[in-house]
């Protein structure tokens, strides 16, 4: 509940939020009446009562309260409406006024109120407030945020809250849910260079996203393999880069994504991952690469980027300018990570540059050199940086408040303790890597990991913004993607959102088959946690 | 199978750099060359050699014209001729001769010949003939510019094994009809020729008996919607036949039968805790009448509704606690003079079923630990190795079932199901089904394997890719000569063929990094 790592407090919506409280003190507190309950991931506090209401399609209306700051101008709010109204009810034509439900029993509308300027029309953020209250009673249910962004998972939850009976009737229990998530930064990473995936796949995957409450679509969009970002300033970069002109995303393509995730409380968080990782870089960009060099002679292959000319450092400032431009968010992922020192040392030019500049033949320090002026130029557009844990490791000079994101595997918890000791704000991956895949439930062992459970001050686990599951794609394309994320990436879903204490492997095995059902019926082919079924069964 | 006058050549393959290469699995014989041919979709055709015994009105290869037209060239019709511009002639048709009209053969042989005077496909049988149109789908190739093309090739084809299987659960979870049908489709692509069917489990009775219609209504996850009816089991099987595929049902007993015990009341073992029962069931009660007229009656349906000569009558995993248990099933043993050996008393349910099931004309496969166990069975009982390490390695398995003269089949090295980081199609690649110690008569009696997709974390959802392109890799070892083993000449290709998959519309994941010109779109 806590803001963390990034100042700004939210004192003001909280107290919104008590008043509503308020109201249900009289209410017995209940875990679960009802075992068609699955929510996922599991609110903060849910109280619900053995009273049921009933939905009929024909009349039920989500609608913005008078006392709202928003109203139907607000399109982020109309399309998830409209959005919601579809999951609940799915798209058959419903005949009104067909059921006749006794008024005192039925759920006429879900009235939306915003307390605070309701950022409509912004992109979400770092600091984005994603509390919400849902008090679900007859004949309006009330869902209470201070922005639009607590709306979208205030729908989401409440959508999850209904089910149809035996008889079909559409049925919830009377209940009143206060929430918010426990880490501000919750991240799906893909990567489009590995194997180029369709923006329908990606559109796809935002989806599944907002329903397990992931905020943060880290867009890792190139590497050696592959440049298909199409960009406006160099466009040869992908012309000759990407696998083939139809392996492209178009700067519409790219629009579409960030717009189709803000829709959905989704922030897009691009990578231009370098100085290694970049060999499809070198195709339409002439001198960007380090030439490798075999004995005397260019050998004709090609290192990380050339960190030592000076037209490296005007040609990624004209990228970056546009990349800034391009993606609203206040961050951009620099990458780091895995430089390979051979071809640098091979080199003659390179090394000469390291002996003027004094490095002697500590490559670390070259790649330090490099990284710290990419993040000053990063910085020199009012940009923040994230950059993979190898260039906190080699004790490159970070500006305060660059993030650092913890992806190895081997003594991570460590490293959280010495990043945080260090003061800077972190993202972890490590246990995260979802494209490695085990025979069973795997999914137990993501949903095991605590992210503090490192030694360190409570300041130290403020600094701690969230986690990202990552679905790195050497094996992985739009055959195999959707199946292969959900429902694992689940589990790293409530990790992130819910309370530290919600741990109970069986409670949660008893939610996320019915959850992973829910997927399934909107149209997401998450595959099954173990033998049994849903009732509507998946058919790509 | 692996023939003596085997004119193989794979130096050959390495020898052309044509895009005839993207052949998958990599027939016995082939020839081709640089030479090309123009193929006009509005104009070419399929056609019968004056010659051939199968005419207009040879259901299985009247549709297979008209489903490799369709994969080949569009459902679109190409209605304006493409400008001519040419070193050879046009290919007008590929000619099909088959000479026997006979459709019960195992042999699948073909002749494939591309050249200037003809383009014939010449097959023993009909199967032959799908077979070929297959593989010359594989030769025709695309230019940038939207022509279609076909090499100079000449091709004798036959397979190594005659049973290549690929085995699907639908107990575990429902797989939908269409699954199913989509499954035989790339089945077909890969040159498999036996679906096996596992149809029941433990977790669900999905198939719809006639006779026992309570098996499904009280035994299927949902007896509305997740269940197989007489007609789907018809369509499965009519829809397999046209593509040359058996269809290898299997009726589990006596373990693996929770979902049973719903339907049939007193068919399963009750389990005790101490002297009453727990109101927990066990395998299937061995010691009563009624259980072995049940099972008559029951598998006088299977035999009637499963045109195939085989049935797989399972007998795997039978676990003995429960008949430990009972106090009825102890007496039994007693009076039967099994003492404790409850393998006596599995083998003496197993030999009853055998019994019934003969007498209706049928044949049958089980599971290894029928013979682990000793059973007697009849000698043209086929038995499926499946166990990897207990009670021995499954290569000594093959060796002792060869051993004692029983045909048998492989499966332990390839369960899909299982899957690893990484490209680990080359594991199951590498499995050399003979490499075991035996006589050449031993190796005889291996008559093939099965890919098998068992079902616990397997449903509509993630079937397809989890299962293609590695059980292509199986369909290789099964169809093609030994010597075809080279990792990276099949990489190149398998790579490949997957592309050609997804062009064909199957979810067929990716080998490594890359891309293929037309990728998989969500619909």
């Amino acid at each position: 509940m806590e803001q963390r790592g990034l100042g700004r407090l939210r004192l003001p919506g909280l107290l919104a939020l008590l008043a509503a409280l308020a109201a249900l003190a009289a209410w017995s507190p209940r875990v679960s009446a009802s075992r068609n309950l699955s929510l996922w991931p599991l609110p903060v506090t849910v109280r619900t009562t053995p009273r049921l209401l009933y939905l009929s399609p024909g009349n039920f209306f989500f609608g913005h309260s008078p006392t709202s700051k928003t109203g139907p101008s607000c399109a982020v709010l109309q399309e998830a409406f409209r959005r919601y109204y579809a999951y609940i009810f799915g798209t058959y034509k419903w005949h009104r006024g067909y059921n006749k439900i006794p008024s005192e029993m039925e759920l006429q509308k879900l009235e939306v109120s915003v307390i605070m300027d309701p950022e409509c029309d912004s992109f979400p953020s770092i600091t984005s407030d994603e509390s919400y209250n849902l008090l679900v009673q007859g004949p309006v249910a009330t869902l209470t945020a201070n922005r639009v962004w607590g709306v979208l998972r205030g729908l989401e939850t409440f959508s999850q809250l209904i089910y149809q009976d035996s008889y079909g009737a559409f049925t919830a229990n009377e209940s009143n849910i206060v929430d918010s998530p426990r880490f501000p930064h919750r991240g799906i990473l893909i990567d489009t260079s590995r194997h180029f995936l369709p923006v329908k796949t990606i559109l796809k995957t935002l989806d599944a996203m907002a329903f397990n409450k992931f905020n943060v679509l880290h867009w890792h969009i190139v590497d050696d393999q592959s440049f298909p970002y199409q960009s406006i300033t160099f466009p040869e970069l992908s012309n000759k880069g990407s696998y083939s002109l139809s392996h492209v995303y178009t700067p519409n393509d790219v629009r579409t994504v960030i717009e189709y995730a803000r829709f959905r409380g989704i922030r897009v968080l691009p990578e231009f991952d370098s100085p290694g990782h970049t060999a499809s870089w070198g195709k339409g960009q002439k001198d960007i690469l380090t030439p490798c060099y075999h004995a005397s002679e260019p050998s004709g292959t090609f290192g990380p980027i050339n960190p030592i000319l000076n037209s490296t450092y005007s040609f990624l400032s004209k990228l970056f300018k546009e990349i800034s431009t391009v993606f609203p968010d206040e961050f951009i992922h620099l990458g780091g990570d895995e430089v390979d020192f051979n071809c640098w040392e091979s080199n003659p030019a390179v090394l000469n540059f390291m002996m003027n500049k004094g490095f002697d033949r500590n490559f670390k320090k070259l790649q330090s050199f490099y990284m710290q002026m990419v993040l000053d130029m990063i910085s020199a557009m009012k940009k923040r940086s994230i950059i993979w844990q190898e260039v906190y490791d080699d004790e490159g000079k970070l500006i305060p408040g660059t993030v650092v994101q913890v992806w190895k595997m081997d003594n991570f918890y460590n490293e959280l303790g010495n990043i945080t000791a260090a003061g800077f704000p972190v993202i972890i991956s490590a246990p995260w890597y979802l494209d490695t895949i085990h025979y069973g439930q795997d999914w137990r062992q993501y949903y095991s990991v605590e992210p503090l459970n490192f030694a360190g001050t409570p300041e130290q686990k403020q600094l701690v913004i969230g986690g990202e599951a990552c679905i790195w794609g050497e094996y992985v394309d739009a055959t195999n993607l959707t199946p292969r994320l959900w429902p694992r990436a689940s589990a790293v879903g409530e990790r992130l959102w819910s309370h530290q204490d919600v741990t109970d492997l069986e409670d949660a095995y008893r939610r996320l088959i019915r959850h992973r059902c829910r997927m399934v019926r909107r149209g997401i082919a998450a595959q099954p946690l173990f033998t049994g079924y849903c009732e509507h069964e998946g058919r790509m | 199978m692996a023939g003596s006058t085997l004119r193989f050549s794979l130096l050959l393959a390495a020898a052309f750099a044509g895009r005839a290469t993207a052949l998958w699995p990599w027939p016995q014989y082939i020839q081709t060359s640089e030479l090309r041919y123009t193929i006009f979709p509005h104009s070419f055709q399929f056609q019968y050699h004056l010659s051939s015994a199968a005419q207009v009105g040879c259901s299985v290869l009247d549709e297979a014209f008209q489903r490799y037209r369709d994969l080949l060239f569009g459902s679109a019709a190409f209605r304006f001729p493409h400008p001519i511009v040419l070193t050879t002639g046009p290919l007008g048709k590929l000619l099909i001769v088959v000479l026997q009209r006979t459709c019960d053969s195992l042999k699948s042989e073909d002749t494939l010949t591309i050249n200037d005077e003809q383009c014939l496909l010449l097959s023993e049988t009909v199967w032959g003939a799908l077979r070929g149109l297959e593989t010359f789908s594989q030769l025709i190739w695309r230019s940038p510019e939207g022509t279609f093309y076909v090499n100079k090739t000449d091709i004798e084809d036959f397979p190594r094994f005659p049973h290549r299987g690929l085995l699907l659960d639908t107990s575990r979870h429902y797989l939908p009809l269409s699954s199913i049908l989509d499954t035989l489709d790339v089945m077909a692509y890969n040159k498999f020729n036996v679906f096996h069917w596992h149809l029941v489990d433990d977790s669900s009775f999905p198939y719809e008996s006639f006779t026992f219609p309570d098996l499904t209504k009280k035994g299927s996850y949902n007896p509305a919607t997740h269940i197989y009816t007489a007609q789907d089991v018809k369509e499965v099987i009519e829809y397999a036949r046209l593509r040359g595929i058996r269809v290898l049902a299997e009726f589990d007993t006596p373990g693996h039968t929770l979902s049973w015990g719903p339907g049939v009341p007193g068919l399963l073992t009750p389990c005790y805790s101490g002297s009453h029962p727990s109101g927990t069931f066990g395998p299937v009660n061995p010691a009563l009448n009624n259980t072995y007229e049940f099972m008559s009656t029951f598998f006088l349906e299977i035999s009637t509704v499963f045109p195939d000569f085989y049935l797989h009558l399972g007998g795997d995993e039978v676990d003995f606690t429960c008949w430990k248990s009972n106090p009825d099933i102890q007496a039994f043993m007693k009076k039967k003079g099994f003492g404790d050996d409850f393998k006596k008393l599995e083998s003496f349910y197993i030999q009853t079923l055998l019994d019934i099931v003969s007498a209706y004309g049928k044949g049958y496969v089980v599971w290894q630990e029928v013979f682990d166990n000793k059973v007697k069975v009849r000698p043209d009982t086929i038995i499926q190795v499946w166990r990897e390490e207990i009670p021995v390695k499954y290569v000594k398995e093959m060796a002792l079932v060869t051993s004692a003269g029983f045909r048998a089949l492989l499966s332990a090295p390839w369960y899909l199901n299982h899957i690893t980081y990484g490209p680990d199609w080359k594991e199951i690649y590498l499995v050399e089904p003979l490499a075991f110690e035996g006589s050449p008569e031993q190796k005889a009696l291996v008559i093939g394997g099965e890919a098998c997709m068992w079902g616990e974390y397997v449903d509509s959802t993630n079937l397809v890719p989890r299962l293609w392109p590695r059980a292509g890799a199986v369909a290789e070892r099964l169809w093609s000569n030994k010597m075809v083993s080279n990792l990276d000449f099949a990489f190149k290709r398998l790579a490949h063929f997957r592309c050609e998959l997804l062009r064909r519309g199957v979810q067929a994941q990716p080998l490594s990094v890359g891309y293929c010109d037309m990728e998989f779109e969500q619909t």
